[in-house]
Formats: C-alpha cells, sequence, structure tokens
C-alpha cells in the first residue's frame, strides 16, 4: 500500500513564523483547540470523476470529514461546525479572510484543494494560524483514488505535528481479534481496520481460535497465537499475501509473542512441564535462544526501543509481577511493588514508560509507570480490562473491556477503548463486533 | 525439579486444608444463604475456600470416574478431594490401557489472557504429574491449556470462576 502513496512536493517553504497556536498534549487537555476544516474545494469535472470511481458524491468534502473527525477524536481539537463558516472552501483555499474565521472563534484553519489529474488524487492543503494572520504549513500528495482515507489521515498527523510538535499516528491501522457467540463458545477471527474504525477487515475465518495479534513495527506482518489443528502456536502472517507460518518447532504451546524493534526478532512463551520460560526466535537464521530460566511463569515479554531491555510477567515472588532485564536475560530486576498484581507490561515507543493491566481488590486497571517501577499512574479503573497497546507516538493507548454478566450469566460483551497517557480522553472504539486484544501498528508512511 | 514441585505442592495444601476445614462451616453456611437468595435458579454448587467441590458441571469417564478438578485462584495446588478424583481417573486408565487424554487445563476470568494460559498449563500439569506418580504413563497424556477461553459457567460471581477454576481430562481415543 505504501508504494502507492508519493508524499509529493512541498508547495511552499513552511513559514517560519513565531508559531502562536501551540497545543500542550503533556497535561489533560480540557480546551481543546477551536479548529475550522474547511471542506477541500473541487472543481466540476474532478468531482465527476471521482464519483465515478469512488460512489462519492464530493470527495472534497468526505476526505475534510476524515479529517475532522481524527481531530475530534484526539481530544485536543474542537472542529467547529461547518453551518457557521463564512467563507467559501475555494476562495479560503486561496487567501483565507481571517476576520471572518476569527468571529466564529476558530484558532486554526484547514483549507484545500483536490483534483483528478492523470488518473490519481491529487490533494493540496494548508493550515492557517488565525490569530498571526499568517500560513503554518502547505503540502500536496498525489496517489491513487483509493487512498482517499489515507490522505486524510496524513494531513492529520501534518498537522498535529505542526501544532503539538510531536509525532502524529492517524494514517495507522489496529489488528485485533474479532469476537462472537456465546462467552461459553466464543468465535475469534483476525480483523484489521484503520485506526478510526474504517476499512474493518477479517483475516481468519474463525475455524480455529486465535489470540493476541502483534504488529511488526517495521512492516506489515503480525505475529499471533492459533489454535489450528488444536496446537497452539505461534504464527506469523504476512497481511499483504495472506502467507502463514509457525515459528519455530517447540514441542508444547508457544503464546505471547511480540516482534523486537528491529523487526527481526520474535520474543514469546513456551510453555512446558508447567513451567512457561521466555524465548527468542531470530527470523532471519531461525536461531533460537532461551532468556529466561525460573521454575514459575515468565510471560508477556516486551522489548524496549532500543532492543536493550525486556520487560516481562513473573509469579516468581508467589505472584504475578512486572519485571526487567537485559535483552540477554541477566539482571532481573522486579520494578512493580505497589499493592495488587500485575500484568500485560508494553515498553512504550518513547522508552520511558511501561504500560500494564493491574488487578487489586476485584477491580482491574490500566497504569503507567516509570522502567524502574517508580511514579505509578492508574488512568482507568474497570470492572475487566487488560492488554494496552501503545499508539506509535507513545501517547495513547487501546485496550480491551469486557462486562459483568447478569445473574443468567448473559449480557457478556468485549470491546476496545482509547484513553490519553494524561488519563483523560476515554474513548469507545466503534467495531462491528466485539472486540479484544488490539495492537497499533506504526505509522503507514514514515 | 519437578518432584519438588509436587512436595511443595503438597505441604502448602496441607496448610491451606487446615485453613479452609476452619472456615467450611461458616462457608458452608454463606454459600447455602447465598443461592437461597440467588434467583429461581437452582444451584447445587458450593466452594471451600474458593475451591469448587459442586458437581453441576462435571461429567463422567465411567461409572464413579468425574472428568475434571478444581483449583483456588492463581493456584496450581491439587486439593485432597482432586487428589482422590485423580486416583479414580488413575485407576480406571490403568484397567482401560489402550486410552489416551488430553488434560485441558482452565483459568477463569478475572486473570490477563496470556497469563491464564500458562496458568492453565501449570493447572493440567499438576493433574498429569500426579497422574504419573499413579503409575500412567506420560505417552498416554497430552497436555492443552485454553486459559480463560473456554469457561463453562458464563457468570461472573465467585461461583462460577470456581467452576471455571479446572483441569479436565478427556478421551483422545
Amino acid at each position: 500500500m505504501n508504494k502507492y502513496l508519493i508524499l509529493f512536493l512541498i508547495l511552499f517553504i513552511p513559514t517560519n513564523s513565531l508559531a502562536l497556536i501551540e497545543v500542550d498534549i503533556t497535561r489533560g487537555n480540557l480546551n481543546p483547540l477551536p479548529i475550522a476544516v474547511s471542506p477541500l474545494s473541487i472543481d466540476n469535472e474532478s468531482k465527476q470523476n471521482f464519483e465515478k470511481i469512488l460512489k462519492k458524491k464530493n470527495i472534497g468534502s468526505e476526505i475534510s470529514s476524515v479529517i475532522e473527525n481524527n481531530l475530534k477524536i484526539s481530544g485536543l481539537f474542537n472542529p467547529l461546525n461547518k453551518d457557521a463558516f463564512l467563507q467559501a472552501p475555494d476562495i479560503a483555499n486561496l487567501k483565507p479572510r481571517f476576520e471572518d474565521w476569527n468571529l466564529i472563534k476558530a484558532q486554526a484553519l484547514i483549507t484545500g484543494k483536490v483534483s483528478f489529474v492523470n488518473e490519481k488524487l491529487r490533494v493540496e492543503f494548508r493550515l492557517w494560524d488565525v490569530l498571526a494572520g499568517k500560513e503554518m504549513m502547505a503540502l500536496a500528495f498525489t496517489t491513487v483514488p483509493n487512498n482517499w482515507r489515507r490522505v486524510g489521515h496524513i494531513i492529520t498527523d501534518k498537522v498535529y505535528e505542526r501544532l503539538t510538535g510531536e509525532k502524529g499516528y492517524f494514517d495507522t491501522r489496529i489488528i485485533y481479534v474479532a469476537e462472537e457467540g456465546p462467552k461459553t463458545k466464543r468465535i475469534k477471527k483476525l480483523a484489521i481496520m484503520d485506526q478510526d474504525g474504517a476499512n474493518n477487515k477479517f483475516l481468519t475465518l474463525g475455524n480455529e481460535l486465535v489470540l493476541t495479534p502483534r504488529f511488526n513495527p517495521t512492516s506489515q506482518m503480525v505475529t499471533y497465537l492459533s489454535y489450528f489443528r488444536n496446537l497452539p502456536r505461534v504464527y506469523l502472517l504476512d497481511i499483504e499475501t495472506g502467507i502463514q507460518e509457525v515459528v519455530g518447532d517447540f514441542p508444547g504451546m508457544t503464546f505471547a509473542p511480540r516482534f523486537s524493534p528491529d523487526g527481526k526478532k520474535i520474543i514469546m512463551s513456551f510453555a512446558k512441564d508447567g513451567n512457561s520460560e521466555i524465548y527468542t526466535m531470530d527470523l532471519e537464521n531461525r536461531i533460537v535462544e532461551k532468556i529466561t530460566n525460573h521454575p514459575s511463569i515468565d510471560t508477556s515479554p516486551s522489548y524496549s526501543p532500543d532492543g536493550k531491555y525486556i520487560c516481562f510477567n513473573s509469579d516468581r515472588s508467589g505472584y504475578q509481577q512486572i519485571y526487567v532485564m537485559k535483552s540477554d536475560g541477566s539482571n532481573v530486576k522486579r520494578i512493580s511493588f505497589g499493592k495488587g498484581l500485575y500484568g500485560t507490561p508494553v515498553w512504550s515507543p518513547r522508552g520511558d514508560l511501561i504500560a500494564f493491566t493491574k488487578l487489586h481488590k476485584g477491580k482491574f486497571y490500566i497504569g503507567v509507570m516509570r522502567t524502574d517501577g517508580k511514579g505509578e499512574r492508574l488512568l482507568t479503573e474497570n470492572f475487566y480490562q487488560e492488554a494496552p497497546s501503545w499508539s506509535p507516538n507513545g501517547r495513547v493507548l487501546i485496550f480491551y473491556r469486557e462486562t459483568k454478566t447478569d445473574t443468567k450469566g448473559e449480557g457478556f460483551s468485549a470491546k476496545l477503548w482509547s484513553i490519553d497517557l494524561t488519563g483523560y480522553n476515554e474513548r469507545l472504539v466503534n467495531t462491528p463486533t466485539d472486540a479484544s486484544d488490539p495492537s497499533w501498528s506504526s505509522l503507514l508512511s514514515n | 525439579m519437578k518432584k519438588l514441585t509436587i512436595r511443595n505442592i503438597d505441604q502448602g495444601a496441607l496448610m491451606k486444608l487446615n485453613k479452609i476445614l476452619k472456615n467450611a462451616f461458616l462457608v458452608t453456611l454463606a454459600c447455602l444463604a447465598l443461592s437461597a437468595c440467588a434467583t429461581s435458579k437452582k444451584s447445587s454448587g458450593q466452594m471451600q475456600g474458593d475451591v469448587y467441590t459442586g458437581t453441576d458441571t462435571v461429567e463422567y469417564l465411567a461409572s464413579g470416574v468425574p472428568d475434571r478438578v478444581f483449583f483456588a485462584t492463581n493456584e496450581s495446588v491439587l486439593t485432597t478431594a482432586s487428589r482422590e478424583t485423580l486416583r479414580k481417573q488413575a485407576a480406571w486408565l490403568r484397567k482401560n490401557s489402550d486410552i489416551t487424554i488430553v488434560l485441558e487445563g482452565h483459568a477463569d476470568e478475572r486473570g490477563t489472557r496470556e497469563y491464564n494460559l500458562a496458568l492453565g498449563e501449570r493447572r493440567a500439569n499438576a493433574a498429569k504429574d500426579y497422574l504419573m506418580t499413579y503409575g500412567i504413563s506420560s505417552d498416554r497424556i497430552s497436555v492443552l491449556s485454553y486459559g480463560k477461553e473456554r469457561p463453562v459457567d458464563s457468570g461472573s460471581n465467585p461461583l462460577s470462576w470456581s467452576k471455571n477454576r479446572r483441569s479436565v481430562s478427556v478421551k483422545a481415543n
């Protein structure tokens, strides 16, 4: 998919103005920035061409809706109601009348233009600082028409990056487990969708139980656990080709897989004789290494982004706790010392934090702590929730939550939720079926 | 290593059992009170400590040979009742020497998925080890952990969870 998208050219050198607008993402943002997303203007001929190909009446408005929705779910922006816009899209894109946008209290403005050029979709957009009356950035993209949603995501990423100073996370996908049927006979399939829930696709048929899919941070490969032929094993799946293979040749259950940050190894647990240990397998030379050596459960391993350390879950102290070790298995240190049980540690892509699930007094929490275990912060409490996965910029966590059943054992559901690192902006992530075990991809266009 | 583990488990179980017996009367009372308050749906289930001791979900490999044993939260220790069940299974397996079994280990829903997969495997292996000490060859027993993926009871309460923390011996041929 990547190869079809060309970041075409920078139309103008971004103005080096002192940016007056700045969005602070380090604390809970209770005053999201008012932003106007003017529908991307489009000429009649282009409109008709795209309508034929994409079956969308006005692809310009469609792309700006994608941007608007992204900005809204980030919790950092407040996209203003289009009914209040005074200036027509085509004129605004040439030179906005800042007084008009100021009047509706917009602090930032996005304008743009869509055209049909050589069977391709060409989009240019500009970001304006309304108060300063200045252009902040201008970019153009050319791609195949089917990539129109991705254009919306990439524009959002650029706007987010320009206004917050951090990389965005909108041109990304989520792989997860789609669930259906009664709790005692759950049918589970691998599914993938865009970060905003669009383009949902099932990758397996549901004939066998599948669990815990995780993206390779450097490619469109996925590793997951499948009960194919009732032999729970870690598999590798290429989501472009659909080709699958078993990882390694272990005489028992392998589970809890993840990729190393360079994408070259898989780290996972192998259970034998009641003892689960952590192993790695190099995907090129197939060399298997045993990393832990302890007669307790060692599982849920996750590398630090520099690949030098591994955090994991062990009950060697008697109960589930979080440990950190060097990537060769030496220097094992327990880092969780709070009350309760700790599981599913995941190292942040920024390297500074570890997200986890905590069980204390019958409640489940998603939280973060520093990599030495200090500074524990619980973000959300619920009857049942677990398995956080980081957005590629390390600002948002996605996880799943299950409901309590009623006295008849009915009413069970599992859904994906996201929350900002700040503990604000908790949101249900819509999926066509029940869902669990989400994993966030890296940025697709990097 | 394995033998060591078994010895530890037995001591742990004895200590736990003492505690359990002390509380058994109270717990039984509490269970009775609970089921009386509960909906019209009759429940013959009960617990000792938090180990399920009822027969609601139990199936039988043969007459008088229950197919499953139950565990306390986060534990893979075999209770006295579990060992009795497994001795019956061992005797039946010795008599039917052509039969092979799969030990399916399960956890309740109150734990993280990956840890529960490991816990299910540990529970099934606790049962396997015990069957082996009663003369059943390891090549007649395979182990399969389902973690929390296959509960028998879909309830979200301590009694349901206790039924789901189990190792089930399933005929494989």
